[in-house]
């Protein structure tokens, strides 16, 4: 992380000192052309600090250097040095050079003497190289052969003095008695912590077995600086410095893709899947599924193509991977052709500190897009619990700047509650997605119960589910809810059933009804016909009574004019009222 | 025997610093009072010749080194009290 417009870097200039952490601490470096002090007790890295200081400004700072070695031979620390990967062979030819300027243990020291012969060789050597960088390591192992405090005092401020003359960026490493930094002021050179323009206190503890490893930057003139004590590593590249969170950190790229749970309906409670680079927290008692859920997310990341790194610190890689195969979760194919690394992490022993850096390096070299840690809880048994808060957050922090997708899960005990109350480890409140697994007691039964407790910036179910393993895979079973209480299990499946007899009755008594009506429309028909029928009747007959009246009548008067034919002499009008 | 060894002397300075030239005086003193005709004192002052102080690994001055008879001897200091170079050159038994 570069800081280059940090808003702690408005001050003097900073010599970069190439310690991933301090210059985030001391926001760019150490102070430019002025004296730093290094104090610490026994084999709290000094000189490996020391050394990298010089090392950095050599290497990538075009700042040549020089290490006056008061306590081992330059031999030795060069050779110490090579596991770190420095090289320093490659450099002592141009940029680096190492002054050997061990007193000899048959020295004879007679009366008062000065340090002008160092400082002259110095000079020369300066010159020669162009040295902007020195380191002075073991001061003190020189200092104490002075006959009395006022010729030591004297001494110091002549080589503060020379050191400022040339404008070195200088550290002077001191020992502590002990673990007891504080007693650095008792000494005759004491009174340096209140000289120089910076000073920096290593400190070395024990505390419950484990070692813990801390730095701490007591003095910055003209600069701010972090000044709590930060954890560090003595890793693979030398010095590493923990810091949680700077003021100039940058933030994370924020997407709005997201990716899968590895289980599709609790991708539908969170309306989608987590967020690419989020840390989700999986809390739950032993048992409940913690370990299932993050196998199921590994397998989708792994299904996607995408790398993950799988840590696991309660089983064996092989174990793991064996016990989510009985439930549908497949990940030895994955493991074959690489996209997924199991690491038991049972192996790794030492700090919270030290399981951060070794997750970390094992992503890097993994190229790991999405990591599950199962459980982080682990670490709450190793160190104190401020540390090991502090990694937590740091391990989230990291995840987030490296774009990494997080899956942890998190062990609860079994008497305490769902809160985290009274637990060291309390991360809940950073990550982005806490789901948590229960179980619940009902009717004689313990069903697995899950809930999204939270998750940032997506619309997620408010809703209980059941969770359901089987040798299908891993689902989440629909909700009944009865006097206001989520059915999980037996009680589910009852309830299940009966809806499904009450279902059933429903239909039939449907099915009834219509056959019965359909009748009563057949009969309606019928008789509809009939009425018809009977109709056509009797308009048949209607119309055969007008005919027949007609032809009567006709008949009636043929059968006048026939008689009065037949008579001949009658007038017409008889026969009109006496017919027949 | 030893009476007849002639005594060879380097005196490694810081210009005209104090301790240097008592250290200097002490030795000169020295040579005069015990080991008169039999002694040789070079002077390398560190600020003139500091190529030198690089080599020989002469971080503290005065440094007085020496290199006859054998074994060289390294006393850092400005030889006062003058006992344990006295003691060191195995001239205090010898002349008692």
């Amino acid at each position: 992380m570069k800081s280059t417009q940090s808003p702690l870097a408005k001050s003097p200039a900073k010599a970069p000192s190439g310690i991933s952490g301090l210059d985030d601490i001391t926001g760019g470096g150490l102070p430019q052309g002025r004296t730093t002090l290094l104090v610490g007790g026994p084999g709290s890295g000094k000189t490996i600090f020391a050394l990298q200081f010089l090392e950095h400004g050599a290497q990538d700072c075009q700042e040549p250097g020089i290490f006056v070695a008061f306590e081992e031979s330059s031999q030795r620390i060069v050779a110490n040095a090579e596991s770190f990967g420095w090289k320093l062979d490659e450099l002592q030819e141009k940029s680096l050079f190492f002054m050997d300027a061990q007193p000899s243990p048959d020295l004879v020291q007679s009366g008062d003497f000065d340090l002008g012969g160092m400082l002259a060789a110095l000079e020369v050597q300066i010159k020669e190289m162009g040295a902007r960088r020195i380191v002075l390591d073991a001061l003190d192992i020189l200092l104490v052969l002075l006959p009395d405090p006022p010729a030591i005092r004297r001494e110091i401020y002549r080589l503060h003095q020379w050191l400022l003359a040339y404008e070195m960026t200088g550290i002077i490493t001191l020992k502590a008695d002990g673990d007891q930094t504080s007693s650095i002021g008792q000494q005759p050179f004491g009174f340096m912590q209140f000289m120089v323009d910076c000073a920096v206190i290593l400190n070395h503890s024990v505390e419950l077995g484990v070692s813990q490893r801390s730095l701490r930057v007591q003095k910055y003139r003209g600069s701010s600086f972090d000044e709590n004590e930060s954890p560090f590593l003595i890793g693979k590249k030398g010095f590493e410095v923990a810091v949680a969170r700077t003021l100039d950190r940058m933030d994370a790229n924020v997407t709005n893709e997201r990716v899968s749970s590895g289980v599709v309906r609790l991708d539908t409670m969170l309306s989608g899947g987590y967020y690419r680079g989020a840390s989700v927290l999986i809390t739950g008692f032993s048992g409940t599924a913690k370990t299932t859920l993050s196998g199921a997310f590994a397998e989708a990341a792994c299904r996607r193509g995408e790398r993950t790194l799988f840590v696991s610190f309660d089983s064996d890689g092989s174990e793991v991977i064996r016990n989510l195969a009985s439930v549908g979760i497949r990940l030895d194919d994955y493991v074959k052709n690489g996209s997924l690394r199991m690491v038991s992490a049972r192996a790794i022993t030492g700090s919270a500190e030290t399981y951060l850096v070794r997750i970390k390096t094992l992503a890097q070299e993994h190229e790991a897009v999405c990591l599950v840690i199962d459980p982080v809880s682990t670490w709450s048994k190793s160190g104190n619990d401020l540390s090991v808060q502090n990694v937590a957050e740091r391990l989230i922090d990291w995840s987030k700047a490296e774009g990494t997708t997080l899956v942890c899960t998190r062990l609860l005990d079994e008497m305490s509650s769902l809160v985290e109350a009274g637990s060291p480890l309390q991360i809940s409140s950073i990550v982005d997605t806490w789901i948590h697994l229960n179980y619940l007691v009902q009717a004689g039964e313990r069903n697995r119960g899950l809930s999204i407790v939270k998750s940032r910036g997506m619309a997620h179910s408010n809703q209980v589910r059941e969770l359901i393993l089987s040798d299908a895979g891993v689902t989440l079973a629909d909700t009944y809810t009865a006097g206001g209480e989520v059915l999980m299990g037996t009680l589910r499946w009852e309830k299940e059933s009966a809806e499904r007899i009450a279902h059933e009755a429903h239909d039939a008594a449907v099915k009834l009804k219509r056959v019965k009506l359909d009748a009563e429309e057949a009969d309606l028909e019928v008789r509809l016909k009939s009425l018809q029928a009977e109709l056509t009747a009797k308009q048949t007959e209607k119309a055969l009574l007008v005919r027949a009246t007609l032809s009567h009548e006709g008949e009636i008067s043929q059968s006048r004019t026939r008689m009065q034919e037949l008579r001949g002499a009658d007038g017409e009008t008889p026969t009109e009222e006496k017919p027949q | 025997m030893s009476q007849h060894l002639i005594f060879n002397f380097r005196l490694y300075v810081a210009g005209d610093a104090l301790n240097s030239a008592q250290a200097l005086a002490n030795l000169t003193n020295l040579c005069k009072t015990r080991l008169p005709d039999r002694h040789q004192i070079e002077v390398v002052d560190v600020y003139l010749e500091p190529k030198r102080a690089l080599a020989d690994g002469i971080f503290m001055t005065p440094t007085l080194i020496k290199l006859t008879p054998t074994p060289t001897r390294k006393i850092v200091g400005s030889l006062n009290p003058m006992q344990p170079m006295l003691l060191l050159l195995g001239l205090e038994t010898s002349t008692a």
